[in-house]
């Protein structure tokens, strides 16, 4: 027998064969007209061969890793109900981080899902195509694990009943949507820009690796388990990010300066989303693995700086906001749960003042800021709560047009001073929370113009369920739209102190350790 | 010169894949955290299949990464024999 054996394809054999050559040109119909998409954002492709995919995965390969992911995944899931994992956490103020998770974050997730369902139909290129179409599935499992993952903390606890409904309706859960539905209208690359590339690559990181982290830190297995699961995708989104940036800059120096502007106006997004990531890192984990300023300088500070020496060599600079987030990391977890604390009562989720122990611990992290600018206003707070005079604003906050986060930003050369951008545009005046911002929104007016701002629609009498009357006498608002939200007033928000959750899982876990 | 990094859920698995990677990158450095380890190296990190599978003892196929992979940072160059990551081209 002289048969010669074949020996098996090698990795990028067996990528080109599974990935190129599976689409076709048109013959009755123009291609442009089949891809009507991928040209109206100015970027110029010449051959969409050059995309490759580094981890070059085949669909044989993806649907086994997956799959295998899955099962370890729902494994643990059982485990962690079965034996009321839920009893095993620090402390439950720390499930409030998980109310913010599933109404912001997880919607979020759908929105990818269908993102990238739609480009991964746009692009031309088969190579781009099977990618998106891969982290399309991925995202749509993410939002279904993640649902999964919590849903044995909704048979125990408030505020994760509707989160969906809330998603579209709540004043501070209009932050995230706005963000994904201004992705989502974006043209194709643009969308990859913004989600692939500055969300993914640049910032995801700080999302899922040191609260997730923490989340184990604090006992929470469920969190833990599909935070890393999803992270273990999100490895391949961020090769996906990098790709689709180089691949652009490589088809035509004509691309540099509009992937320029989409960078800069994309790293600023994410950035202020991050805000309430920021919170949840330094406020919400009651043992704390490290600072959100200790996160920021890691992986965004040290690990982005390396990825922008890359791209520097086809004229990539790294964002102008790079400074003002420098500056920003020691202040913004503080104001945004400063903010919260005082919108307590219109939250979905309880609110708190750190002890003491928790307080030094800020102290410390934040020697520069925490003591001269936070720490006194959190005590001044928590003696205010003790003498009974608990503070809870009963208006709305006004809205940054953009990033549609509440006006609490401060001047970068002032913490003391609250920073307002405006612009007129059509005889009208709109508001911004930096120049970051107001760039944003100088350069797209007529995108931003037409921003869904929960605190006008609740005052344009938008956000009140039918039949309620205003106009009666003794109405209150407040109640009347945590209604409207399906957030149970009394029970779902204000302080977490004197809670039903509180007091809940105080007793559960009494009768976790004893007979009574 | 720019560290590269990659970064692995804390299990059975990694344990030996972590080990081959120390083996085979003499500059790594180790960041233990709670269900996480965090590697990072100046330039370039590289996991040969054969380490790996010496420490496990068994068939390692490198795209099984993906199951314990949580993040990374670098260029990533991959072949059936070699995954590397770097910030050269």
């Amino acid at each position: 027998m002289d048969m010669k054996v074949k020996n098996k394809l090698g990795l990028k054999e067996r990528y080109a064969v599974m990935t190129r050559g599976l689409d076709w040109e048109t013959t009755y119909q123009p291609m442009d007209k089949v891809f009507p998409y991928d040209k109206f954002e100015g970027i110029k492709i010449h051959d969409w061969d050059k995309w490759e995919d580094p981890f070059r995965l085949t669909m044989e390969a993806y649907w086994k890793y997956q799959a295998e992911k899955e099962r370890k995944l729902y494994a643990i899931i059982d485990a962690f109900n079965q034996n009321n994992g839920h009893l095993g956490i620090t402390d439950a103020r720390y499930i409030n981080a998980l109310k913010i998770f599933l109404t912001a974050v997880t919607p979020l997730e759908y929105m990818a899902h269908r993102g990238f369902a739609h480009v991964g139909r746009q692009f031309r290129g088969a190579g781009a195509r099977v990618a998106c179409q891969m982290q399309s599935i991925d995202e749509l499992r993410h939002f279904q694990t993640q649902i999964h993952s919590m849903s044995n903390y909704n048979k125990h606890y408030n505020g994760f009943h509707d989160f969906q409904h809330m998603n579209d309706r709540v004043w501070y859960l209009s932050v995230p949507k706005s963000f994904g539905e201004d992705a989502f209208t974006s043209g194709p690359f643009e969308f990859l820009t913004s989600i692939s590339f500055s969300f993914e690559y640049v910032l995801t990181n700080l999302l899922f690796v040191p609260f997730i982290s923490g989340a184990a830190y604090n006992g929470d297995m469920a969190a833990t388990t599909f935070g890393f699961s999803a992270q273990s995708d999100e490895a391949r989104h961020m090769t996906l990010g990098l790709e689709i940036i180089k691949f652009m800059l490589e088809q035509d120096p004509d691309n540099l300066p509009i992937v320029q502007r989409w960078i800069e106006k994309w790293t600023w997004r994410g950035i202020r989303l991050l805000s309430i990531v920021a919170m949840m890192t330094d406020y919400m984990l009651p043992k704390r693995v490290m600072s959100w300023k200790e996160s920021w300088e890691l992986y965004f500070e040290q690990g982005v700086s390396a990825l922008f020496n890359d791209l520097a060599r086809y004229g990539i600079t790294v964002p102008k906001c790079w400074e003002q987030a420098k500056i920003e990391k020691e202040h913004i977890s503080h104001q945004t749960w400063a903010t919260f604390y005082q919108f307590g009562a219109a939250a979905a989720f309880h609110t708190w003042i750190p002890g003491k122990e928790e307080l030094d611990w800020l102290s410390e992290k934040y020697p520069n800021t925490f003591d001269k600018y936070y720490r006194p206003r959190f005590e001044h707070w928590a003696e205010e709560a003790a003498q009974g005079k608990r503070f809870y604003s009963k208006t709305l906050p006004m809205l940054c047009q953009v990033c549609q986060i509440p006006m609490f930003f401060t001047e970068p050369d002032d913490p003391t001073k609250i920073c307002y951008r405006e612009t007129d545009y059509n005889g009208d005046k709109y508001h911004t929370c930096s120049d970051g911002c107001k760039h944003v929104f100088d350069h797209e007016p007529e995108k931003y113009v037409q921003a869904w701002l929960p605190p006008h629609q609740v005052f344009q009498g938008n956000c009140f369920n039918p039949g309620v009357d205003p106009t009666v006498e003794g109405f209150d608002p407040l109640a009347a739209l945590m209604d409207y939200y399906h957030v149970q007033n009394g029970r779902d928000n204000m302080d977490f102190d004197g809670s039903e959750d509180q007091k809940n899982f105080e007793t559960w876990r009494q009768t976790a350790k004893s007979n009574t | 010169m720019d560290n590269v990094f990659i970064i692995f859920q804390t299990n059975e698995e990694t344990r030996n894949i972590v080990e081959a990677i120390l083996q085979d990158n003499p500059e790594a450095t180790v960041n233990e955290q709670p269900a996480m380890v965090r590697i990072d190296v100046p330039g370039r990190l590289t996991i040969r299949r054969e380490s790996v599978e010496e420490k496990m003892g068994r068939d390692f196929d490198l795209q099984e990464l993906h199951l314990n992979l949580i993040s990374l940072g670098g260029n990533i160059n991959e072949t059936d024999d070699e995954f590397s990551l770097s910030w050269k081209h």
